[in-house]
């Protein structure tokens, strides 16, 4: 009895999972904090979760001066650099998104207190997927994300159409997670263990098994489940309704934080579990990336909707992602973390924006209802201008730094067809940022928008993106370094 | 003699027809269930291979399957209230606001 | 012997498996599924995997079919008259196949592992499986065990947030 205890305590340490720790703590506490306060007083508990996530910040920022890779728990997590770096996108997709969130739930009236501690979880499961290292540890990280969010998705009770992005996002993640379970399945049929590291070893001492025809099964349907949660082309389907009818700041949350965290466990699974096969899934992802970002380009032009045209932009931006992954080189990985930081600061700033400018039920966030929104008020408007020409890709912003370095990889890989489709694809993608920015600023406004307020929280978030946007794109250098001594 | 294959055999074919469900019925408490028979199938491989190899490991995993299975249940099954309290069905081809 | 008895089960799973697809009324899939689980639980038997066997009959059997069951109570679809879906039947049939044929794959070219570890038949017989599977949560499995009590606990909240009426 007394040396299984010890064989218990042998394997924990604490520091390998410290900031998913701290969060979990305070979700906990959040949700205490929550019972014992009044009904529709949420404020104070937006803020603590605040601290909560500057504390984890202060945790991730010490595991990154601290260069040792930190090992535990049986070689289920490693706190490495690429997971800290990924920890600093949740925490950035987190924050921003808990700042715009605390206005938006009284104009809609829904202040519920469990949805901060909520997001605090899915974070916290963000930062699993991001530091697992087995793919149990993954899938359970993944699940507490999930769950979590569509519970956020379907979180206004009464609004039929967050009841069925919910519904929808629900019956959509489950089956991908059937499928993504059986990848796993066939994976540990073939190496006989589910760590990550040690499938790669196995695979490169038996080359016999990379002929196997589960080996490459388990690898496709593996695939296919973590292509659902990053909303890849054939696999995209449920994003535009879900994003369209999840609460706004959930759709902003949503399509930065969780898809890089489902981007960073894919990355670590190809590039660990999966080395010996990267002809194979390079071919494979090759051919989705262009699918992606074409299809993803080609519907948003067609959106009136500002959200759902955003939504499906959002799916041409993961097929940027994916470029870096095909070329799986120095540049194209780092510049996969880059992008993903960089996205997490202008979608969620471009979402900030609409946010203010809606009213309740947001009906009017259509192109019409923009018209003339640059004039009558100038300070949004030139921050969403900022933020489109960052998802544009223009120069000087950070999408351009993003696009530069994920295509430059590509093409140092010799994929240069690849990166010139995506270059391609970010011309056809002017059209529709434009075309909101032609309504801004070149239509008679129709509306006064006096219903807009200008929240702290909300405004602090914007200043935030608006920095790290214009930081990213012009001197990119140094967040680039910590992103090359980030990939492995 | 049973061997390995018999067993994974029949997993893909209950797999396959879980996911044959899913995409062919309308009924959104259905669709769980199909649901439901998937990942009962991938525990099943995952029970055999794991008695095969001789290692805990694929047991384990089934372990949290049913965790997760259990967590999705309580919280699926809440939204599909939610959504017929609202609607008075659960009906995919209901899902109208927002097209399926 | 062993092997009639696995085609009868195997029978028996499929058939009911095919009735949890097809049958109209969701009472009725229930009950189907219901017999899936059953005679999976048969099969972790014959697997030297008793314990999953337990769990399985008490969680899915249990618990979760009980949900699936009370909801339909609730809403009241036992007597609604389905839909005759057909949508996407062709795609599914298609993806379906695929994924049986990769079953047949299975069968005649793919090939499990060679490793083999230290656990055998007589072993758990003479530890105990749940023994060995406690010994294993608590020692190897222990950072996934203290997620899925995360997990529990945002599914709990999460269930309670959406099904309540009031704010």
């Amino acid at each position: 009895m007394e040396n299984l205890v010890q064989a218990a305590l042998a394997n924990v340490n604490f520091s390998a999972i410290m900031p998913s720790l701290v969060l979990v703590c305070f979700g906990m506490a959040l949700l205490l904090i929550g019972v014992f306060s009044r009904r529709g007083r949420t404020t104070h508990i937006a803020w603590i979760s605040i601290i909560g996530l500057v504390i984890t910040g202060i945790y991730t920022y010490i595991d990154w001066v601290n260069p040792e890779t930190q090992f535990g728990f049986a070689g289920h997590v490693a706190q490495d650099n690429f997971a800290v770096f990924f920890n600093i996108i949740f925490i950035a997709a987190a924050g921003l998104t808990i700042l715009i969130s605390d206005d938006y739930l009284k104009r809609e009236g829904y202040p519920i207190s469990e949805y901060y501690a909520l997001i605090l979880f899915s974070t916290a499961g963000a930062m699993w997927m991001a530091s697992g290292t087995d793919l149990m540890t993954i899938f359970l990280g993944l699940e507490v994300l999930s769950i979590s969010l569509y519970v956020l998705a379907g979180m206004f009770r009464n609004d039929v159409r967050s009841n069925e992005a919910g519904l929808k996002y629900f019956l959509l993640g489950a089956f991908s997670t059937g499928f993504l379970l059986y990848g796993v399945a066939l994976l540990y049929g073939v190496a006989g263990t589910t760590n990550v590291a040690d499938i790669g070893m196995y695979l490169s001492a038996h080359k016999a098994a990379l002929g196997n025809p589960m080996t490459i099964a388990g690898m496709v349907l593996l695939s296919t489940g973590f292509m659902f949660k990053i909303a890849i082309v054939p696999f995209h389907m449920w994003t535009p309704d879900v994003y369209q009818g999840a609460p706004t700041p959930i759709t902003a949350f949503m399509s930065a934080g969780p898809k890089a965290a489902a981007i960073a466990a894919f990355l670590r699974i190809l590039m660990f579990g999966l080395p010996e096969l990267h002809a194979e899934w390079g071919a494979m992802l090759w051919l989705l990336a262009v699918l992606t970002m074409t299809v993803g380009n080609f519907i948003a032009i067609s959106q009136t909707n500002i959200k759902r045209m955003l939504a499906y932009s959002s799916i041409a931006h993961a097929g940027y992602a994916l470029v870096g992954l095909v070329a799986a080189n120095e540049v194209g990985l780092s510049g996969i973390l880059y992008y993903m930081l960089a996205y997490t600061f202008m979608n969620i700033g471009a979402f900030a924006v609409l946010i203010l400018a809606g009213k309740q039920g947001e009906e009017n966030l259509t192109l019409d209802g923009f018209a003339g929104f640059g004039y009558k008020r100038p300070f949004l408007g030139v921050a969403l201008c900022v933020f489109l020409f960052s998802l544009m890709g223009l120069p000087p912003t950070a999408g351009f730094a993003g696009k530069f370095y994920v295509f430059a990889g590509a093409v140092k890989a010799g994929y240069i067809w690849l990166a010139i489709i995506g270059v391609l694809n970010s011309a056809v993608s002017l059209y529709y940022y434009l075309r909101v920015m032609v309504y801004m600023y070149f239509r008679e406004p129709t509306e006064d928008y006096s219903w807009i307020s200008m929240p702290v929280g909300a405004v602090i978030s914007i200043v935030i993106a608006l920095f790290g946007v214009l930081y990213l794109g012009l001197l990119p250098d140094c967040v680039m370094e910590m992103a090359k001594m980030s990939i492995f | 003699m049973i061997t390995i294959n018999h067993y994974l055999v029949l997993s893909a074919v209950l797999f396959s027809l879980g996911t044959f469900g899913v995409l062919t019925r309308k009924n959104a408490i259905v669709i769980f269930m199909c649901i439901e028979l998937m990942l009962n199938a991938v525990n099943l491989s995952f029970i055999s291979l794991s008695s095969h190899l001789g290692n805990m490991d694929g047991q384990i995993f089934v372990f949290f399957v049913m965790t997760v299975a259990a967590a999705e249940a309580a919280v699926g099954l809440a939204l599909m209230i939610a959504f017929f309290r609202n609607r008075e069905s659960i009906a995919v081809d209901d899902f109208s606001l927002l097209k399926w | 012997m062993e092997i009639m008895y696995f085609y009868l089960l195997a029978a028996v799973a499929v058939a009911s498996g095919f009735m949890v697809v097809t049958c109209k009324s969701p009472v009725n899939n229930a009950i189907a599924l219901m017999m899936t689980f059953v005679c999976l639980a048969n099969f972790y038997v014959m697997l030297d995997a008793p314990f999953m066997a337990a769990i399985q009959i008490m969680v899915y059997a249990g618990a979760i079919l009980m949900l699936i069951i009370f909801t339909i109570m609730l809403l009241n679809l036992g007597t609604a008259v389905a839909r005759k879906g057909s949508h996407s039947v062709v795609w599914a049939t298609v993806l379906a196949l695929l994924i049986a044929m990769q079953g047949y794959f299975v069968i005649n070219r793919g090939e499990v592992s060679g490793i083999t570890g230290e656990i055998t038949g007589e072993m758990v017989k003479k530890v105990g499986h749940t023994e060995l599977i406690a010994k294993s949560l608590f020692t190897d499995f222990l950072l996934p065990f203290e997620i899925a009590s995360i997990l529990l606990l945002v599914a709990i909240v999460g269930a309670v947030i959406i099904a309540k009426k009031e704010v």
